[in-house]
């Protein structure tokens, strides 16, 4: 049905653009040049009225559909029931005659509840039935709309071009959009978090045992939403990476830009990209297949006691991931400075080495040390590598052989398999992802300002 | 004022040893900064080579499967012609399964039957139901072997082994060996592994749900974010006054495109599955994550290549009486195409390996056969090889190895796609 | 302390009677397939200051780079033929160029002081080369080389400022005083006033006069007036090729060749 209804917004939308075309052309061969606007405009101004407003009423629909007849649901009950019941035991009862209603029955369900079930079907055939005729009213509106605006002096590029406007407006409010759909969304979880956790043992407990039971009986004070050892393991891991990353890509980059030829560069910077554009799932498995093995061997046969899931390879596979990213971005710092600082250098008689060390890295530094907090925000935010290699139980420790959890593992973790909203556990998760999205944005605006500083002043 | 009276200083005697040794050092200095500069390129490149050789090492085995052949007797009082699905499979296999072996004595069956994959039966099942003319004949038919068996044939376990440390015991290798012997062993291409959706037998499991997936979530992500993002992009480049508005939206966007993955994730989960009620792991809300990470990318670059489109030619089409939007839909839309496309299939690219927002609106769920369309439940390549590395399977490993050596494919053909289109189509100013 | 005749004569009879600093004999240099010198002769005296000129593209900056091998920090480019410092091949492989290059220093066309402090910028030649051993003697070196480039009584104030905060000509001079800080015997100029103004050039340009009693100098410079006012020796390029070479006065007012006389009175360049 809904596919339908798709179907038939797009073939009325043709219909109104080929016929306001034909009726244009007509128009125009009787009135001849004093019309304003070219067939074509008249034909596209029809199908924009026919095709946009049905689609906007569908999405509407689709988006509220399913909430207003769950609560018509629901409101078939006792009032006294349903206000007893916890947000999880409705979508349980709805789900349940929404299994019912599609043909699967498991063991006897109340009367009520197989009643509902019918009332489900026949409101969802009325709603459906109701939202493709009101589909259909508002295309066939269109259509004859943008039919008889036709004439000579309708200007219909310019009603074609406002609508394109409009459009394209929409479009740059996007990223608007995402941004306050981003923060709204985790400030209101966050906030319906600490209506149960109180905000200072997230700030200050040092525990943090999210796996509470999930009885009705038990409440939250069974599970422990201390969030300092989370953040601890987050910036023990994003250390090792940065202490990695660092040197080896700063250097990568300095030898690129200074000591290498032109075909080895051209060789050797594709290679890097490589690096840079493998999936983080990728690393990851590397990281559980080959390093902490190989970590773990080298240890003990150090004698040292290392754990399975250690920071120390978790860490340094995220280093080999930002390697490339720095690398790039570093060159980029260095290439920005003038040719002239380095003739002025040799011209003095200095080394390349000199040059480097104490005109080209000191120019640079603010591009450098912008980019190296883009990949200190990349690190922390970096997910998959370490759900894979790092460890899940939170501990107040940094020492690098030891299993420690980050921010982004535990929300993964938190969330997987489950999507009722309202037990602290998964609530938790978006607190942590407030708290990584202000880390990160903090650090993100703190290097675009660096960064942008650094090149007006070139 | 005159400097003749400055005392000048005493001439720098350059081949002095002092100054000799001195510049010696320099030397060695600047020599041990290019040193380390090429050993980190060599640690970078090492890392990237050791990551691709341990990806094909482990991943290779995987793309042949140990197949055995089978004579099976599909026997008419076993089968009823009428109703073919609800005969006793498990018995017509084992007993075809045993006439290969007449010497397996009933203490070994338990073993014996254990080196079959565990859906046998099915598979044969599955293949009379499509054809009931098989029924009173003898068929061959050719389906894997278990993982352990798979691994034995592929030389990953050690028959030295002692047999408690191996995952095949001496009673199935000596009936591996003898069926080998009988030709009944074949090791052809694994197109299972293309062609196969998921399983919890390593064996029978394949990344054609998963493939399917990435695809449906793909398309709908370049399906909003090619149009929007050039929309956007020609908005704020040839449209937008310059103030605050369009200078927030200017910082929205770059700092969206430095936002952690799994920020998204949250978003999705908690806007367009907790607030809009979209359905869980399907391809559209994954698509439609995606979508939002991709779309900076593609307004970024649909930017920088309207900028670089020279005045003369806007001047040009303005000249001859156009209107705005037409000079921008006729003359600098197609000439920036080019590197607006290239970028989308590198923003693509990248949106084909992200793992965390789909894990978080469940698109790891374990589906067994591929989505048909974009509302169906799915996995997508990256969460498909998340959930394999999972698992405990031997086979699993070298099938993950397998599965990653098939998106990094993805990814350097499409890559090269964009390089091919900059190379060809890419106008210099 | 001598009388300005006095320095006048004694300069004059140094540019007359040169003893030859640099000399360069059948010098072409390629930018990858394209030549861009013809077996240029040329000699520079000492103590004196020679002005390169020539329409642009002519190759006088591409000659003067050659002196000091800048041109080695270009990958593509490529020198034949010998020059000397000396009297000694500087083109030899045996050549240290660190060394060269602090003995013939350089001044570029658009002022580029190293974006630290005044103090930083002189300091850094002296520094680099291992000149002092103490503080004392580099706070020294610093104030002289700022002395000399007639530049210290305007920055010795604000020494810890960084070099780039100055305006146009005090960098320019900044740049001359960080080329003096290393005490090189010849100085190339290349194009020194064409990013300054009137007021600074002058300034500039009166420097020049006065260094010459210490340093051999070498300026390529677009401006006729220019090279009248500074130089006592002039060589005209043109397409890559010397054209003429002599004493500043003779070639402004009686040249040997038809084509310098064209570009000295304008008639094209």
């Amino acid at each position: 049905m809904v596919a339908n209804t798709f179907l038939v917004i797009f073939l009325l939308t043709i219909v109104g653009y080929v016929a306001a075309r034909i009726h244009a052309k007509s128009v125009l061969e009787k009135v001849g040049a004093q019309m304003h606007s070219r067939p074509i405009y008249h034909g596209v101004n029809a199908a924009i009225w026919t095709g946009v407003p049905a689609l906007i009423i569908i999405l509407f629909w689709l988006m509220f559909q399913n909430t207003v007849i769950n609560q018509l649901l629901l409101g078939l009950f006792e009032p006294s029931r349903i206000e007893a019941m916890t947000s999880a035991d409705k979508s349980l009862l709805i789900s349940e005659i929404r299994q019912i209603a599609a043909g699967r029955i498991f063991g006897t369900p109340e009367d009520m509840v197989l009643a509902a079930a019918q009332k489900l079907n026949d409101w969802t055939w009325i709603a459906r039935a109701s939202m493709f005729a009101v589909v259909l009213a508002a295309c066939l509106a269109g259509v004859a709309f943008g039919l008889r605006a036709i004439g000579p002096r309708f200007r219909a590029r310019y009603s074609v071009e406002r609508s394109l406007n409009a459009f394209m407006i929409f479009c740059s409010f996007v990223a608007i959009f995402t941004t306050i759909g981003i923060i709204a969304s985790l400030v209101y979880e966050s906030y319906q978090f600490f209506s149960m956790v109180p905000a200072y043992e997230f700030f200050f407990g040092l525990r943090w045992e999210p796996q509470i039971p999930l009885r009705a009986d038990q409440v939250a004070g069974l599970g422990a939403f201390g969030a300092i050892p989370v953040f601890v393991g987050t910036f023990v891991i994003a250390t090792i990476a940065m202490v990695f990353a660092v040197p080896i890509g700063l250097l990568t980059a300095i030898y690129l830009t200074e000591y290498a030829d032109h075909r080895v560069r051209a060789t050797i910077k594709p290679l890097l990209e490589i690096l840079a554009g493998v999936p983080t799932v990728v690393y990851g498995f590397f990281a559980v297949l080959i390093v902490a093995p190989l970590i773990r061997d080298f240890g003990t046969g150090l004698g040292l006691d290392v754990a399975p899931r250690s920071a120390l390879a978790a860490g340094g596979v995220m280093a080999i991931m930002l390697i490339p990213f720095i690398s790039s971005l570093s060159d980029d710092a260095l290439a920005a400075v003038p040719r002239a600082m380095r003739e002025g250098s040799y011209a003095m008689g200095a080394t390349k080495g000199e040059t480097i060390r104490k005109v080209l890295l000191p120019a640079a530094l603010p591009g450098i040390m912008g980019g190296i907090l883009l990949a200190l925000s990349r690190a922390i935010g970096e997910t998959m590598i370490v759900v894979m290699a790092a460890g899940l139980i939170a501990s107040m420790n940094i020492n690098p052989l030891d299993s420690v959890t980050t921010v982004t593992v535990q929300i993964v973790t938190l969330l997987i398999g489950d999507s009722a909203f309202d037990n602290p556990k998964t609530l938790s998760a978006f607190a942590l992802g407030l708290m990584l999205f202000l880390i990160t944005l903090v650090l993100n605006v703190l290097a675009l300002t660096i960064v942008r500083k650094y090149r007006e002043k070139y | 004022m005159s400097i003749a009276n400055e005392t000048a200083r005493p001439a720098v005697d350059w081949r002095s040893v002092e100054v000799t040794r001195f510049r010696k050092r320099r030397y060695a200095a600047d020599r041990r900064l290019q040193f380390y500069g090429m050993g980190a390129i060599v640690i970078a490149l090492g890392l990237l080579a050791i990551l691709v050789t341990s990806l094909i090492s482990t991943g290779y085995s995987a793309f042949t499967q140990t197949m055995v052949t089978v004579p099976i007797e599909l026997r008419e009082d076993q089968i009823d012609r009428e109703d073919p699905f609800s005969a006793n499979w498990r018995t017509i296999l084992r007993d075809s399964l045993k006439k290969l072996t007449p010497e397996l004595e009933a203490s070994q069956e338990r073993d014996y039957f254990a080196l079959f994959t565990n859906n046998a039966q099915f598979l044969v099942r599955d293949q009379v139901v499509k054809n009931p003319q098989l029924i009173g004949t003898t068929v061959s038919f050719t389906f894997p072997v278990a993982d352990p068996v798979d691994q034995l044939s592929k030389g990953n376990i050690d028959r030295n082994q002692p047999e408690q440390l191996r995952r095949v015991n001496d009673v199935q290798i000596a009936f591996y060996d003898k069926l080998s012997e009988q030709g009944a062993i074949s090791v052809p291409f694994n197109w299972s592994l293309f062609f196969n959706a998921d399983s919890r037998f390593p064996e029978l499991a394949g990344l054609a749900g998963a493939i399917s997936g990435s695809f449906w979530a793909l398309l709908v992500c370049f399906l909003i974010s090619f149009p929007a993002g050039i929309a956007a992009a020609i908005y704020l480049e040839e449209f937008a006054p310059k103030n605050r508005l369009t200078d927030l939206i200017e910082v929205n966007i770059n700092n969206l495109a430095a936002v952690p993955s799994v920020v998204f994730g949250l978003l999705a989960l908690a806007v367009f599955i907790g607030w809009f009620g979209m359905p869980r792991s399907v391809p559209l809300v994954g698509g439609m994550t995606l979508a939002l990470m991709t779309l900076p990318t593609i307004i970024i670059v649909t930017r920088a290549s309207l900028k670089s489109v020279p005045a003369s030619i806007r001047e040009a089409a303005l000249g001859v009486g156009a209107s705005k939007h037409e000079v921008i839909l006729h003359h600098i839309l197609p000439l920036a195409m080019p590197t607006i496309l290239t970028g989308t299939i590198i923003g693509l690219a990248q949106a084909l390996g992200e793992t965390a927002p789909l894990l978080l609106i469940g698109m790891n769920a374990f589906i067994t056969s591929p989505p048909a369309g974009f509302l169906e439940p799915s996995t997508a390549l990256p969460t498909q090889i998340f959930i394999w590395a999972d698992s405990p399977e031997r086979g699993f490993v070298s099938r993950t190895s397998a599965a990653i050596l098939v998106l990094l494919s993805f990814l350097i053909t499409m890559n090269a796609i964009a390089i091919f289109f900059r190379q060809r189509f890419e106008r210099r100013w | 302390m001598l009388t300005d005749t006095t320095i006048e004569k004694k300069l004059t009879a140094m540019a007359n009677d040169p003893k030859i600093k640099m000399r360069g004999n059948k010098v072409n240099v390629f930018y990858g397939e394209k030549q861009a010198l013809f077996d240029v002769d040329l000699d520079v005296p000492g103590n004196a200051v020679m002005a390169l000129i020539g329409p642009s593209g002519c190759g006088k900056s591409t000659f003067l780079r050659c002196l000091n091998r800048m041109n080695d920090t270009i990958d593509i480019c490529k020198v034949t033929g010998d020059i000397t410092l000396d009297g000694e091949d500087i083109y030899d492989p045996k050549i240290d160029v660190v060394e060269l290059r602090a003995r013939v220093g350089m001044v570029f066309q658009k002022p580029n002081p190293f974006p630290k402090s005044i103090y930083e910028n002189i300091a850094y030649g002296p520094r680099i080369h291992g000149l002092t051993k103490t503080k004392a003697e580099l706070d020294e070196v610093v104030e002289s080389s700022l002395r000399k480039a007639a530049i210290w009584e305007e920055v010795k104030d604000r020494l810890q400022e960084p070099g780039t905060g100055l305006s146009g000509g005090q960098q320019q001079r900044l740049c001359i005083a960080r080329a003096i800080a290393v005490s090189p015997e010849v100085i190339l100029m290349d194009e020194p006033c064409s990013a300054l103004d009137p007021i600074a050039t002058a300034k500039v340009e009166e420097l020049i006069d006065e260094l010459r009693l210490n340093f051999t100098i070498v300026i390529v410079t677009h401006s006729m007036q220019q090279a009248a006012r500074v130089s006592q020796r002039t060589a005209m390029f043109h397409l890559g090729n010397l054209v003429e070479e002599g004493p500043t006065d003779k070639m402004f007012t009686n040249p040997d060749t038809k084509l310098t006389q064209d570009y000295i009175t304008g008639r094209f360049g």
